[in-house]
């Protein structure tokens, strides 16, 4: 679904990796993993196409990703490092402009979503009245909302309890195994029950250094 | 799996997203009237400031009048640009914005339309006020706020621009005003020429043309180069 070709990328005269080749086909999960400053999330901010500051290649079904821009971004959902929650804005209110920004709702409507990521009776309270764990919530019940096949994920557990984490495990592995799939960071032992490749890209760059 | 979810999604057409992209600001307006408020007051208060400090002749007020009203209209438009994308900038609702899959072209339009209706528009129903504070004659009133009817969007959508490529920058109100106030020059010089010549008795039609090519030019061309601008400045 999406193939990646000889990705190369700096930043600050620094090479956060160089030749990186994947891809990722349907009911599969790719972890990316590395330590901090190691060009995760710019890594993923690239395939999402909201970096462009490198060069190679990026296919997706087999055409150049700014050649179906449009195709890309109604597959792709992008979670993000911040949780693009406004916080004068209740859940309800966040959400509904976001299924409206896809263009299409899901099959599930927003109360449903909410209620499934423990916030039920959270509809209407502002978001800047929720704990970080809470407003991480809300962000994901956006994975509800999307009909995406290819859900970008940067950090999905920061804020969670141990609960929410392994709800949300349940929801990424159940995701792939009904054909989806996934890209994600964590630092997080994950434990998901599906077929799930590691990129490590700290071991790439010690590789390549002369 | 993805052929059984398109069937149950139902797809929302390109109205209705502007329709909810309206709504969510108009939403956010009203939770921080501020947004409303702060625009509005300074145009009040600095229009208020000018006969206490050049004095209250009429002759010299009426004269002054049209000139006045235009530039601290456009300085509180300016003001006001700053709110625009700041937010979204900073908890990543911009990045969704970008990633939507319907065109940026009429999300952005949505966007700076709701912001016209939040930050211009009370200032034009205030304009025809502030200009009899000022003695203007009321031949000059239909057109002020038809040249500001006309006028404020093309400011807004300029503006669009200008805070689209500083949004990435924590402090960028002088920055802003460099890079946006000579693109203004034209519109105050055409709106106020509306007004002066509608006070002198002479055609104003021409200037008012005039005046709606460059709506129709900023209506066009800003989103594109604002999602262009968008684009660096989130990279």
């Amino acid at each position: 679904m999406l193939e990646v070709h000889g990705l190369y990328c700096e930043r600050d005269e620094r090479i956060l990796f160089k030749d990186l080749s994947f891809s990722i086909a349907p009911g599969k999960a790719l972890q990316i993993q590395g330590s901090n400053g190691s060009g995760k999330t710019t890594l993923l901010r690239i395939l999402c196409g909201l970096n462009s500051d490198f060069s190679g290649e990026i296919l997706w079904q087999e055409k150049p990703v700014k050649q179906v821009r449009s195709e890309f971004c109604s597959d792709v959902f992008y979670l993000g490092h911040a949780p693009a929650i406004n916080r004068t804005l209740s859940p309800r209110e966040n959400l509904r402009w976001f299924s409206a920004s896809q263009g299409k709702t899901g099959n599930i409507d927003i109360s449903t979503a909410l209620d499934e990521l423990g916030l039920a009776g959270y509809d209407d309270v502002p978001c800047f009245m929720m704990s970080a764990g809470q407003q991480r919530r809300v962000s994901l019940a956006r994975m509800k909302l999307t009909s995406a096949r290819l859900w970008v994920m940067d950090e999905p557990f920061t804020a969670l309890d141990k609960r929410g984490v392994s709800e949300v495990e349940q929801l990424l592995s159940d995701f792939v195994n009904a054909g989806g799939s996934l890209i994600l960071t964590t630092h997080h032992p994950l434990q998901i029950a599906c077929d799930i490749d590691v990129i490590n890209l700290d071991s790439r760059v010690q590789e390549s250094a002369p | 799996m993805n052929t059984d979810m398109n069937k149950a999604s139902s797809e929302l057409g390109l109205l209705s997203v502007m329709g909810a992209t309206v709504r969510r600001e108009m939403l956010l307006a009203f939770r921080n009237p501020g947004d409303v408020i702060n625009p509005l007051m300074f145009f009040v208060i600095a229009v208020t400031l000018f006969p206490l400090s050049v004095g209250t002749d009429e002759n010299f007020l009426s004269a002054i009048a049209p000139g006045v009203i235009w530039v601290t209209a456009l300085l509180a438009v300016m003001l006001s640009m700053d709110s625009l994308f700041r937010a979204d900038f900073e908890d990543g609702n911009l990045e969704q914005l970008l990633m939507s899959p319907q065109p940026l072209y009429f999300l952005l339009l949505a966007k700076i339309f709701s912001h016209w209706l939040v930050a211009c528009l009370p200032i034009i129903l205030l304009a025809p006020v502030l200009a009899s504070m000022l003695f203007m004659s009321p031949e000059g009133m239909l057109p002020l706020v038809l040249s500001l009817l006309l006028g404020t969007p093309v400011l807004t959508l300029l503006g669009g621009i200008g805070m689209a490529l500083t949004v990435g920058l924590s402090r960028s109100g002088l920055l802003l005003a460099v890079l946006i106030l000579p693109l203004y020059v034209p519109v105050l010089v055409f709106g106020t020429g509306v007004v002066q010549a509608a006070i002198n008795g002479t055609a104003f039609s021409g200037l008012l043309a005039l005046l709606a090519a460059l709506f129709a030019l900023a209506v066009s061309l800003s989103p594109l180069a604002i999602s262009a601008a968008l684009k660096i400045s989130i990279n």
